[in-house]
């Protein structure tokens, strides 16, 4: 077994990482922000919907199968996820058995 | 330094959690949880089962998460009007949360100080996900199947509730459509002039 | 990183030298990513018969630059019924999270930021966030086309992941480790011994199955990326942009970019679980006095060309095939793909067990 000290410091580099990717990413917006012009109106603001103005509030409900695919995908994920140990054992599995 | 690390982690988790309840949008609310979640996985990391801790993240920030925002972005509910009765559940949201922190109270108590510095996170394998498949389809072979049947179960019944055959929807038949001959569509007709088909 | 630490004198020194070697790996990713695009405009124009790019630097060359440039010169224009955070989180979120990613690749013996014992969950396991940049930018625009586009993206990206799962899991039963390293390793040789070609004798069988988890885990992973065929979410002659309209400069910069370098991941992916990762296609004898950075560098340059292979593919399917119809996307994903690949599963697991020569002794 490997000690967890040394299994924890493997996580080390993937913080550091992060911290660098999201300075990379807010980097940019910043960039943005301080070199680029700012003078919103209020045509430029408003949602675009091919030239009309908006007819209603865009968040309406959609057809219930959008979810059914969602529990769909939980459970085939958890069943993914279960075949990992899975994998394992059953290659373990054999070699005792053809020890017998 | 596991220990600052396991501080930090634990005051995020604790922050976040408060904010899931406190926050006024339920999509910051949704959003905190997902933080919840992802830090609980680095404090899984720092007790040594990466496999939990890959699985915390797979199973309920990919998934479960996923369809919690959906729900709460796309149902259109009315949050404010829901939040209106909540100071009559805080007696009963109390209880609750007392209830679970004496349980937590009594399984600490029971495992004791200091055995945290004995565990091991992958008993008689090399990694934690052989430790677990090790018991987990062996040992708990039964339990699992059920739970296995349980899934299957809901699986089930969502398709159910949800599968309502539309008289006017239109199917494809893909099959029918790429065995279609060019006898079956097309005929040659010899139309004269002045006359219909 | 314990080397690291050692090098570097000490834990300070030596997350010092991880923030370095981070920084090296990610200014040649994205300086990559750069040409990279690139190559695609360039390889979409060739089909069509025009020239593409051709302006900046040589053959273009610089193209993509002049576009970050650009972007970054913009308005960032954020829509008056947007809600800000989560607008604005979510490039943020896509960039980081698709970069994040690539902390397990090993492209290299040895060239790795972090060798996780569970890489390949790993990657599993933050692939499957991207999905959040999508349906959070396309439900904080608050307008209809970036809800759509979102809520299909969505539901297309979350279908194609369990077929993903799958085909990993095949994988893993052929390595019998979740390690990348281990992975790439299980495929040296030859590319008799390539996941994708399994032509050595006590694998031969396994050769059709393995295949067909190649082309699904590559079709899977255009789907997964929002490439053509499969980019619904962002049909211009549906949606407008998808989930993108309402996002302009550097924001859509982010969005962009978090989908080029989850491509680019993909193409690493299909490297290292299917192409023998840095192994070259047949046995190259090395000489032992030759120092080890220089076939480390060999090594690295033939997973590039992989890479590379990989991305000329994608660019080529994105000008040749048309678009795929919503409902005929998710037919394939949960009706063709799902049903093989846990086949496949079983038809591997079976044979890695209990009938291949070798293994019952």
């Amino acid at each position: 077994m490997q000690d967890i000290e040394s299994l924890v410091l493997n996580y080390l580099p993937i913080v550091i990482f992060l911290v660098i990717a999201v300075a990379i990413s807010v980097g940019f917006l910043l960039m943005s922000t301080l070199l680029a012009p700012n003078n919103p109106d209020s045509e430029k603001l408003s949602a675009y919907e091919c030239g009309f103005e908006a007819f209603d509030d865009a968040r309406m409900k959609f057809d219930v199968r959008f979810y059914l695919v969602a529990i769909l995908f939980i459970i085939f994920d958890l069943e993914v996820a279960f075949l990992f140990p899975w994998i394992f054992r059953f290659l373990k599995g054999t070699s005792s058995l053809s020890g017998r | 330094m596991p220990l600052i690390a396991f501080y930090i982690l634990g005051a995020i988790v604790a922050l976040s959690a408060v904010l899931v309840v406190a926050a006024r949008n339920p999509v910051h609310s949704v959003l905190w949880l997902i933080c919840a979640f992802f830090t609980s996985a680095g404090l899984l990391v720092l007790i040594g089962a990466e496999f939990l801790a890959m699985l915390l993240v797979v199973v309920y920030v990919g998934a479960v998460a996923v369809l919690f925002l959906f729900v709460v972005m796309m149902l259109d509910v009315d949050f404010v009007e829901l939040k209106q009765g909540f100071q009559n559940y805080v007696v009963s949201g109390a209880a609750i949360a007392l209830i679970l922190f004496a349980e937590i109270g009594v399984i600490a108590a029971s495992i004791g100080p200091g055995s945290n510095a004995t565990m091991d996170p992958s008993p008689g394998a090399d990694t934690n996900a052989e430790a677990i498949g090790a018991v987990l389809y062996t040992d708990y072979l039964l339990l699992f199947q059920l739970a296995g049947l349980i899934l299957l179960i809901a699986m089930i019944g969502a398709i159910v509730l949800t599968l309502r055959g539309r008289p006017r929807a239109k199917r494809q038949n893909i099959a029918e459509q790429t065995g279609r001959k060019r006898k079956d569509a097309v005929e040659l007709r010899d139309v004269r002039p002045g006359e219909g088909v | 990183m314990e080397t690291l630490i050692q090098w570097g004198g000490g834990v300070w020194g030596g997350i010092g030298l991880a923030v370095l070697q981070i920084a090296a790996f990610l200014l040649v990713l994205l300086l990559g990513i750069a040409f990279l695009l690139w190559m695609d405009r360039k390889v979409l124009a060739a089909v069509m018969m025009r020239k593409g790019p051709n302006v900046v630097g040589p053959f273009g060359l610089l193209q993509s630059f002049a576009d970050f440039l650009k972007f970054v010169l913009k308005e960032i224009v954020i829509p008056a019924g947007a809600n800000k955070t989560v607008f604005l989180l979510a490039p943020i979120l896509s960039t980081t999270l698709a970069l994040v990613t690539w902390a397990v690749i090993p492209v290299a013996p040895g060239w790795v930021i972090s060798d996780l014992n569970v890489g390949i969950l790993y990657i599993f396991a933050i692939s499957s966030l991207g999905v959040y940049g999508i349906i959070m930018g396309g439900w904080a625009s608050n307008s209809k086309y970036p809800f759509l586009g979102g809520l299909r993206s969505a539901a297309q990206m979350v279908s194609y992941e369990v077929s993903i799962g799958f085909v990993i899991v095949t994988v893993l039963l052929l390595v019998g480790s979740m390690n990348l390293t281990d992975i790439v390793n299980a495929q040296a040789g030859g590319f008799w011994n390539w996941h994708a070609f399994l032509l050595t004798p006590e694998k031969l069988p396994l050769f059709p199955v393995m295949f067909a988890m190649f082309v699904i885990f590559f079709v899977s992973a255009l789907a997964e990326t929002n490439r053509p065929p499969f980019d619904l979410p962002e049909a211009e002659s549906e949606l407008v942009a998808g989930y993108q309209v309402e996002y302009s400069s550097t924001p859509f910069l982010l969005l962009f970019l978090g989908e080029q370098v989850a491509i680019t991941l993909m193409c690493a992916l299909a490297t290292i679980l299917f192409f023998g990762g840095w192994h070259a296609p047949f046995p190259v004898p090395i000489a032992a006095d030759l120092p080890a950075w220089l076939t480390s560098l060999g090594s690295f340059a033939i997973f590039v060309v992989k890479v590379v292979f990989f991305f000329f593919i994608f660019a080529l399917v994105r000008a040749l095939v048309p678009r795929y119809r919503y409902d005929q996307l998710m037919r394939l994903g949960w009706k063709i793909f799902l049903p093989t690949s846990l086949v496949a599963v079983i038809v591997v697991s079976a044979y890695v067990v209990f009938l291949q020569p070798g293994m019952e002794a």
